[in-house]
């Protein structure tokens, strides 16, 4: 500390002596954690920006969350609730009326009005956001009133409400002050005020943020909503290396990680000053095979023998996906059939009826379709992209050489992995699909359709193709009746079922470390929440 | 000396040049940053605009004279991770891992010295065993290990140290330093007795090599005839003239822990360069890596660079040899 002026009164020398036992005492306590008011967490990476639209990003999602709100939010348990809006009405099949919360400020004092969502609504809109696949249909916003806002649609659009909880609302008048109208442009050479900084009406406001090293939020005394007070400031720390992490949850330094190595799960569990919460995230591994081409790229060169639905079929059965389960996953798993993980709308208990591994049936299978022999594979596979991906990879490529199937292991990062994939340069690869609207119809129309243009059939890289289930999609598009959805949802898996179009693996189950005084809500889209949560008790 | 020093300075920007496309040549592998920059909705259309528009269609040499183009008005472009310049985000990060190496240079100075004259004084020593065996050690344990092994002893089991990060530190103009915060120093502390083990032992062993060398020339055993002392031949004369290629060694190591630095700041989170880069691999952030590299490249060539310089104002007889050459 470096005080300017000398002191010279006797009085101004007992207060520094005053303040300087303050300080040593409140280091102390620091030191023992007893008071600690400031919840610090961690993962592996950083947060991309500050910025509300610019990256649609987990990790980036779950920190504008703190700071931004949108119209609707979802809730402990994915149910969408009220926000920044406390009522809607659907006034027509492409307008839906929303009634704005009174007396909410942002964080540089703003008022919050009708202005702000129209603003924010056309900002997602823009061509540098990243927030499309939450604007899907939505035309735009106009303002009936101070505090009324009406959504249009290009039709009817179910998933409505679910896509806005996406779409977090910012003040025009501080976004235009700093010339930050659009989400950063990679074509622009500057780097945009939103990036670093943040004006939200959220339960936190951006206090500092230095890429790479730390995000520090403090507790937003004018948020609508009532915040737990054992918190009063929030950091988020990066911290690359896994062993360092862990390293800082053990010694106290953190209070809790995001992504805990599933390898140090075990040793974590046996300390009294650590627990661990498990949670199901709506994502779903699952295997493909380059089903369309009438040969493959990357295999054994003449027929391409995914072509023939007993190959598929056998492959089904050859994969124990309870095996990967306890050994590759070491339970952090939940083993399934279904393309869709249990939280989205649409999922039934029947569409997990997986048959029983069988190889002496899938043998007979590989026989009967005249490929007794077996033939070669290469298997594309991310390795830092899912949980323990490329064991996985590994497990499976040794239970398909049980049926004479070689699948040759070709692992890679994935920047380099996805644009493989997207240039459908692959005969047999390993996805995980999460469902950020918790419809569907985002995997549906993704994963399952035929491969067209748009979002229809965009991450189908098999050449899988069912004019049954186009056609269910295309009826999801409009469809507004929740029962009817699920009716339509469970069809379409069922066919794909039917098709082995798919070899679903797993549901990713996330277990989150942290130190044992800590209270936190396990989210399935893998989100932490501050205002949730609690510091002390236990 | 002129001519000498024009021949190395032009030899300098070609070792530049070179390191720079072979970075170029190198990025092809490590994938494409659009993958991560759009969302997975993202038509093939709009994937091949956002390449377009950064440059990336085009084949790398055309890239790389873009480059250079750019990089010689200053301009290194923008992060495609942080959407920040990243000249700006290099000098933000300068400091950290020069503060970083600087110490862990002068622990090698200040602990292998000494350590290198013990164990070359008292050869058969018990404590010059041991000191040589651990040496080893520090030489063949990967660097990684030895920054994981001091979390687990100072920051988990003792609890002294903090396992991550630079602490508080505070802004003095450009320059970010740790070294006025009390926690700046703590964080310190691992980090650079990981990163300065290596000098230390190479100090040392160089030490030892010289001394033993150095020991056993003629105009030492005169000085022992003169009747001096032990501590005025060891000190006075020996000493003196080994550290002439410790000086020129530690010069050139500290480039060598600038460039290392990257596995030290990856263990311990030290946001330094070395991290960023790391970082920059992951997302294939293609113009932080290139203004890394060629940062790097820069170092290293103008310590050469000065190493050569020094060495022909030292040592005349280069001067001679070049001066022949020269004059045909």
């Amino acid at each position: 500390m470096n005080f300017a002026s000398p002191f010279k009164s006797g009085s101004q020398r007992r207060l520094i002596k005053m303040l300087a036992s303050v300080c040593a005492l409140s280091l102390a306590v620091m030191a023992f954690g007893a008071e600690a008011k400031t919840l610090r967490w961690a993962s592996k990476g950083d947060v991309f920006t500050m910025d509300p639209h610019s990256q649609n990003n987990g990790l980036t999602n779950d920190m504008s969350d703190h700071i931004y709100e949108p119209l609707v939010t979802r809730g402990k348990t994915m149910a969408v609730e009220a926000a920044l809006a406390t009522a809607w009405t659907q006034i027509n099949p492409t307008t839906m009326r929303f009634k704005l919360r009174e007396n909410v400020v942002f964080h540089d004092g703003a008022a919050f009005t009708a202005d702000d969502v129209v603003f924010s609504i056309g900002r997602a809109l823009e061509k540098t956001s990243d927030f499309s696949a939450y604007m899907q249909g939505i035309k735009g916003a106009r303002k009936i009133d101070a505090l009324t806002v009406d959504i249009i649609t290009d039709g009817p659009t179910p998933t409505l409400l679910d896509q806005l909880t996406e779409v977090r609302l910012m003040n025009k008048a501080w976004a235009l002050k700093f010339k930050a109208q659009r989400p950063q442009d990679y074509k622009n050479k500057e780097e945009t005020y939103t990036a670093r900084h943040a004006n939200g009406t959220g339960p936190f406001a951006l206090k500092a943020r230095e890429p790479d090293v730390k995000t520090v939020l403090v507790a937003n005394p004018r948020w609508w909503g009532k915040l737990d007070p054992s918190i009063t400031e929030v950091v988020y720390t990066p911290i690359k290396s896994d062993a360092t992490r862990i390293a800082a949850l053990i010694s106290g330094e953190i209070d809790l990680v995001l992504d805990p190595p599933v390898q140090d799960l075990s040793k974590l569990k046996e300390n009294k000053a650590i627990k661990i919460l498990e949670g199901n995230e709506n994502r779903t591994i699952f295997l493909n095979v380059d089903q369309g081409r009438n040969e493959l790229l990357y295999g054994t060169k003449g027929k391409n023998p995914f072509k023939d639905l007993r190959v598929r079929q056998a492959m089904l059965l050859a994969i124990d996906v309870n095996a990967i389960n306890k050994t590759v996953m070491r339970g952090l798993s939940l083993p399934t059939m279904s393309l869709i993980a249990p939280q989205i709308r649409g999922y039934t208990k029947d569409i997990e009826q997986r048959p029983a591994p069988d190889l002496v049936k899938a043998k007979k299978l590989m026989v009967a379709a005249g490929l007794a022999n077996g033939f070669d594979v290469t298997f594309d596979c991310p390795n830092d992209r899912y949980i323990n991906d490329i064991q996985i990879c590994t497990a499976i490529a040794g239970m398909l050489a049980k049926i004479d199937i070689r699948a040759k292991l070709n692992a890679m990062p994935v920047t380099l992995y996805l644009p493989k994939l997207q240039k459908g340069d692959t005969s047999m690869y390993l996805l995980g699909w999460g469902v950020p609207t918790f419809d569907a119809l985002y995997t549906l129309q993704s994963i399952l359709r035929t491969h067209t243009n748009g979002s229809d059939g965009n991450w189908n890289f098999s050449g899988y193709s069912n004019p049954k289930v186009d056609a269910i999609i295309e009826k999801l598009k409009t469809e507004t009746d929740f029962s009817k959805r699920a009716e339509l949802t469970r069809e379409a898996l069922l066919i794909d079922q039917a098709d082995v179009g798919h070899i679903p693996l797993h549901h990713q189950v996330i277990p989150w470390a942290m130190r044992s005084n800590i209270t936190v809500v396990h989210r399935a889209d893998n989100r932490m929440h501050a205002k949730w949560a609690i510091i002390g008790g236990v | 000396m002129l001519a000498f020093a024009i021949r190395r300075l032009l030899q300098s920007v070609l070792v530049m040049l070179a390191v720079g496309f072979i970075a170029f040549s190198l990025f092809n592998f490590t994938g494409d940053p659009v993958a991560l920059m759009l969302p997975p909705e993202a038509t093939q259309a709009d994937r091949d605009e956002v390449r377009k528009s950064l440059g990336l269609d085009e084949p790398s040499y055309v890239q790389f004279a873009i480059f250079v183009k750019n990089g010689l008005q200053g301009n290194f472009g923008i992060s495609l991770r942080l959407g920040r310049p990243v000249s700006q985000l290099l000098i933000e990060r300068l400091p950290a891992t020069l503060e970083l190496a600087m110490t862990a240079a002068l622990l090698g100075l200040l602990i292998g010295i000494p350590m290198g004259i013990f164990t070359a004084l008292k050869r058969d020593s018990w404590t010059s065993k041991v000191f040589l065996t651990g040496s080893l050690i520090g030489v063949s344990l990967p660097n990684f290990l030895i920054g994981i092994f001091l979390i687990l002893i100072f920051a988990v089991w003792l609890g002294w140290l903090p396992s991550f990060g630079r602490g508080d530190v505070t802004q003095i103009g450009y320059w970010s330093t740790g070294f006025l915060t009390q926690s700046g120093l703590k964080a310190l502390v691992l980090p650079a007795i990981t990163l300065g083990f290596y000098p230390v032992t190479l100090i040392m062993r160089l030490v030892r090599a010289e001394m033993l060398e150095v020991l056993r020339t003629d105009y030492i055993k005169f000085a022992r005839a003169r009747g001096l002392t032990n501590h005025a031949v060891h000190f006075g004369h020996a000493l003196k003239n080994t550290l002439v290629p410790v000086i020129t060694i530690t010069g050139l190591q500290l480039g060598g822990l600038i460039a290392f630095a990257i596995i030290t700041e990856t263990v311990f989170q030290w946001p330094g360069m070395g991290l960023l880069f790391i970082q920059a691999v992951q997302f294939a952030d293609i113009p932080v890596m290139a203004a890394y590299l060629c940062l790097i490249g820069f170092i290293f060539v103008s310590i050469n660079l000065m190493v050569d310089m020094l060495y022909y104002v030292v040592d005349p007889r280069l001067r001679v040899d070049r001066a022949t050459l020269g004059g045909h």
